[in-house]
C-alpha cells in the first residue's frame, strides 16, 4: 500500500511517528520552556527523541493518564510549555475529566499528543485505536484540534501548537505518508489548504485521508471529473471560508476522515455547509462499528476508507447535483 | 488435575505455542505472555472451576485479565480448555478473525474485554461483589501487570474491595519489574509493595509465580484470611524459559526472527527432555485434589 502514488507522490519513507518525534526535537531544542510527559509508550509515540536530548527536561511517568495530564497541567500552569504525550486512545478515554477540567476548563496552556489516531495502527486492535478523538476534542471548546497529513505538515504543526498560547491537540498517527506539500506551503491554525484545484467536486479529507483522497481525484480525473481536494488541517477552528468556497464552487462536497463518522470532522463541515451554501454531500468515514487487528490496508479496504470508497462517495455526490439541475 | 510434571510440561507446551503463534502473527507480547503463563496454566488446569461446558453457569469461577496485551497466552490456554478449535489461534490478529490483539469477549471463554491497562481489578470486584450479595460461592480471579499498577485505578479498586470485604476475590500481580520503557523501579517505583498491598487491606503472599507447585500450594490457601481481599505478590521472570528473553526490556513486544524462534523452541525442546527425564528417576509427584 503506497499512499499518494496514483497522484504521483513519491513513496513515503518515514512513518508519521517519527516525523512527529523530530519535530518535537525541533520545539525542545528552539524552547527551554517546553517539557515532554510520557506514559510509558515514548518508543511509540516517539516522544523519546527528546529524552536523548534533554532527559531532564523529559517525564515518563509511567502508566497513569490521569496523573500524566494533570502533571501537565500543573506544569503549565507554572509557566512551562509541557507535551502530554499517549496513545489518544488512552488519553482521551482515560483522561478526559482531567483533560477537561485541568487544561480546557481552565483553558491552560498545554499541548496534548494524541498518537496512533484513526485504524491504520494494525494489530494491536480495538482498545489501541483512537476513532473517537475529534467528537472528544470536539467536547472541550477551548481546545485547538490539528491533524497533520504528511511531515511537512507535521513539523508545521508541531510548531504552530508549541507557539499558540492555549490547549491544543494534535493528532499523530503510525503509517507512513508521502510528501505532499513543498517549502514554500504556508500553515495556519484555522487555516485549510487546497492541496488539487478542481471545480467538479470538493474532497474535504484530512490526515492519512487527505493522501487517499489525492489517489481518488486522480481516479476521477481520468473519467473527466475534476475533484478540489482541501485538507483540513485545523479541526477546530474550521476554516469556513475553504469550505463555503468549496461548496460554491464545485456544488458537491465529500469529506473523508480515519474516524467515526458520528460526531467527525465530515458532520462539523456539514454544519458549516448547511448553514451557509447547502450542497449535495457525501460521507466516508467509519460507520457505528469497532474493527479488528489486521494489516492497515486490510483494514481500510473492509471498513471503507480506500480511494475507490471516496471516489464512488464523489460519483455519486457529483450525480447528486446533477440531478438537481 | 495434573501433576506437577504435567503442569510443567503443559507450560513448555504453551510456552512453543504463544511464540508459534506470534511468530504467525507478526504482533505480540512475547515477554509478559511468558512470564504469566505458569500461573494461567495453574489456574486453568487444577485451580479455578470453569470449563466450556460450564462457562455459561453462574457459580462458574471467573478470570478477568487485567494485563490485556498478553493475550496470546489467554488464547492458547482457552484453545487448550476447549473453548473452539486449535487452528482458531492461526488466525490471532488476522484480517476478518476475531482473534484481536486483547481479550474480547467475541472469543469463546474470556469475561471481560480488557486491553487499556487498569481495567480489570474493578471489574473484577465487581464481579465478586455480586458473589456475595447473590450469595455464590464462586471466586473472581484476575491478572495484573506490576507496570500496570501506576494507573491510579487499581488503587481506587483496591480500597472497594477491602471495604466490601471481598475474600473471593484474588488479585495476581505478575511481579516481573518490567515495563515498556524500563524496569518499573527506574520509571515509576513500586516498592515497598507488599507493604502497600498489606496497608490497602489485601491479605498479601508472595510466590514464585513460574513455579507450578508453589501456586498450587498458595491458591489452595485462598481464602487467606476471612473478610480480607487476597494478593497474590507472583515474583515472575519477564520472557521466562527462552534464555535471550529473560529479563530483556526489548522482548516486550518483540517478534521473534526464524533464528531467534529456531533457537527458542530448541531451549524449550531441551527443558521438556530434561523434565522428563529427570521425571523417569524420581517418580512422579503428585498433588491432592483441589477441594
Ligand atoms: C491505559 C493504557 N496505557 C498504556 C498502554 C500501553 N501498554 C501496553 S503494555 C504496557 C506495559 C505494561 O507493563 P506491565 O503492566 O508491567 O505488563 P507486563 O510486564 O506483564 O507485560 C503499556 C504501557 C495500555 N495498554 N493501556
Ligand atoms: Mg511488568
Amino acid at each position: 500500500m503506497q499512499l499518494g502514488s496514483k497522484a504521483g507522490y513519491a513513496p513515503a519513507t518515514m512513518p508519521l511517528r517519527n516525523v512527529f518525534g523530530e519535530a518535537l526535537l525541533d520545539v525542545a531544542t528552539d524552547n527551554p520552556r517546553v517539557v515532554v510527559l510520557d506514559g510509558d509508550l515514548g518508543n511509540s509515540t516517539m516522544a523519546e527523541t527528546v529524552r536523548k536530548a534533554y532527559p531532564e527536561r523529559f517525564f515518563n511517568l509511567g502508566i497513569a493518564e490521569s496523573n500524566l495530564v494533570g502533571v501537565g497541567a500543573g506544569l503549565a500552569a507554572c509557566g512551562l510549555i509541557p507535551w502530554i504525550t499517549s496513545f489518544s486512545s488512552f488519553l482521551l478515554c482515560n483522561a478526559y475529566d482531567q483533560i477537561r477540567l485541568a487544561i480546557a476548563l481552565s483553558n491552560i496552556n498545554a499541548k496534548v499528543l494524541g498518537s496512533h489516531g484513526g485504524i491504520t495502527l494494525g494489530k494491536d486492535g480495538p482498545t489501541q485505536m483512537g476513532i473517537e478523538d475529534f467528537a472528544l476534542v470536539g467536547g472541550l471548546p477551548t481546545f485547538t484540534m490539528l491533524v497533520p497529513s504528511d511531515p511537512v505538515s507535521m513539523r508545521a504543526l508541531v510548531k504552530l501548537a508549541t507557539d499558540h498560547v492555549g490547549p491544543v491537540w494534535l493528532r499523530s498517527s503510525r503509517l507512513p505518508l508521502p510528501v505532499i506539500y513543498d517549502e514554500e506551503s504556508t500553515f495556519k491554525i484555522g487555516q485549510a489548504n487546497i492541496v488539487r484545484q478542481g471545480d467538479d467536486v470538493a474532497i474535504i479529507a484530512c490526515g492519512i485521508m487527505t493522501a487517499i483522497a489525492l489517489d481518488a481525484a486522480a481516479d476521477l480525473a481520468a473519467e473527466g471529473i475534476e475533484a478540489r481536494v482541501i485538507d483540513l488541517l485545523s479541526l477546530r477552528p474550521l476554516d469556513v471560508d475553504t469550505i463555503v468556497a468549496a461548496a460554491r464552487d464545485t456544488g458537491a462536497v465529500v469529506t473523508a476522515e480515519e474516524h467515526l463518522l458520528t460526531g467527525g470532522m465530515g458532520s462539523n463541515v456539514a454544519r458549516v455547509i448547511a448553514q451557509h451554501h447547502p450542497v449535495p454531500m457525501r460521507f466516508v468515514g467509519l460507520a457505528d462499528t469497532y474493527t479488528e487487528s489486521a494489516d492497515p490496508a486490510d483494514l481500510l479496504v473492509k471498513y471503507h476508507l480506500t480511494a475507490d470508497d471516496i471516489a464512488a462517495a464523489a460519483r455519486d455526490a457529483v450525480a447528486a447535483k446533477r440531478a438537481q439541475g | 488435575m495434573l501433576t506437577d510434571l504435567e503442569l510443567q510440561l503443559k507450560s513448555i507446551e504453551y510456552r512453543a505455542t504463544i511464540l508459534r503463534i506470534i511468530k504467525q502473527a507478526r504482533a505480540g507480547h512475547t515477554g509478559g505472555d511468558l512470564s504469566s503463563i505458569d500461573i494461567l496454566n495453574v489456574l486453568y488446569n487444577n485451580v479455578m472451576q470453569v470449563s466450556p461446558a460450564t462457562f455459561a453457569d453462574p457459580n462458574r469461577d471467573r478470570y478477568v485479565q487485567s494485563k490485556g496485551h498478553c493475550v496470546e497466552a489467554l488464547y492458547t490456554v482457552l484453545a487448550d480448555q476447549g473453548y473452539f478449535p486449535q487452528e482458531e489461534l492461526d488466525t490471532l490478529c488476522q484480517y476478518q478473525s476475531h482473534f484481536v490483539g486483547h481479550p474480547t469477549r467475541s472469543v469463546p471463554g474470556i469475561e471481560q474485554n480488557t486491553g487499556a491497562l487498569g481495567h480489570g481489578l474493578a471489574v473484577a470486584g465487581g464481579m465478586a461483589l455480586a458473589a456475595k450479595l447473590d450469595g455464590r460461592s464462586y471466586r473472581v480471579f484476575t491478572l495484573l501487570g506490576d507496570g500496570e499498577l501506576a494507573e491510579g485505578s487499581n488503587w481506587e479498586a483496591s480500597l472497594a474491595a477491602s471495604h466490601y470485604r471481598l475474600d473471593n476475590l484474588v488479585v495476581i500481580v505478575d511481579r516481573n519489574r518490567l515495563q515498556i520503557s524500563g524496569n518499573t523501579e527506574t520509571v515509576a517505583p513500586l516498592e515497598p509493595l507488599h507493604e502497600k498491598f498489606a496497608a490497602f487491606g489485601y491479605a498479601v503472599r508472595e510466590v514464585d509465580g513460574n513455579d507450578p507447585a508453589a501456586l498450587m500450594d498458595i491458591f489452595n490457601r485462598v481464602p487467606f484470611e476471612a473478610g480480607k481481599p487476597n494478593l497474590v505478590l507472583a515474583n515472575t521472570v519477564k520472557g521466562k524459559g527462552v534464555s535471550f528473553m529473560e529479563n530483556s526490556v526489548k522482548w516486550h513486544h518483540r517478534v521473534p526472527t526464524d533464528e531467534e524462534y529456531a533457537t527458542a523452541m530448541r531451549e524449550l525442546d531441551e527443558a521438556r527432555a530434561k523434565l522428563t527425564a529427570q521425571a523417569s528417576e524420581a517418580g512422579q509427584r503428585r498433588y491432592p485434589v483441589h477441594a
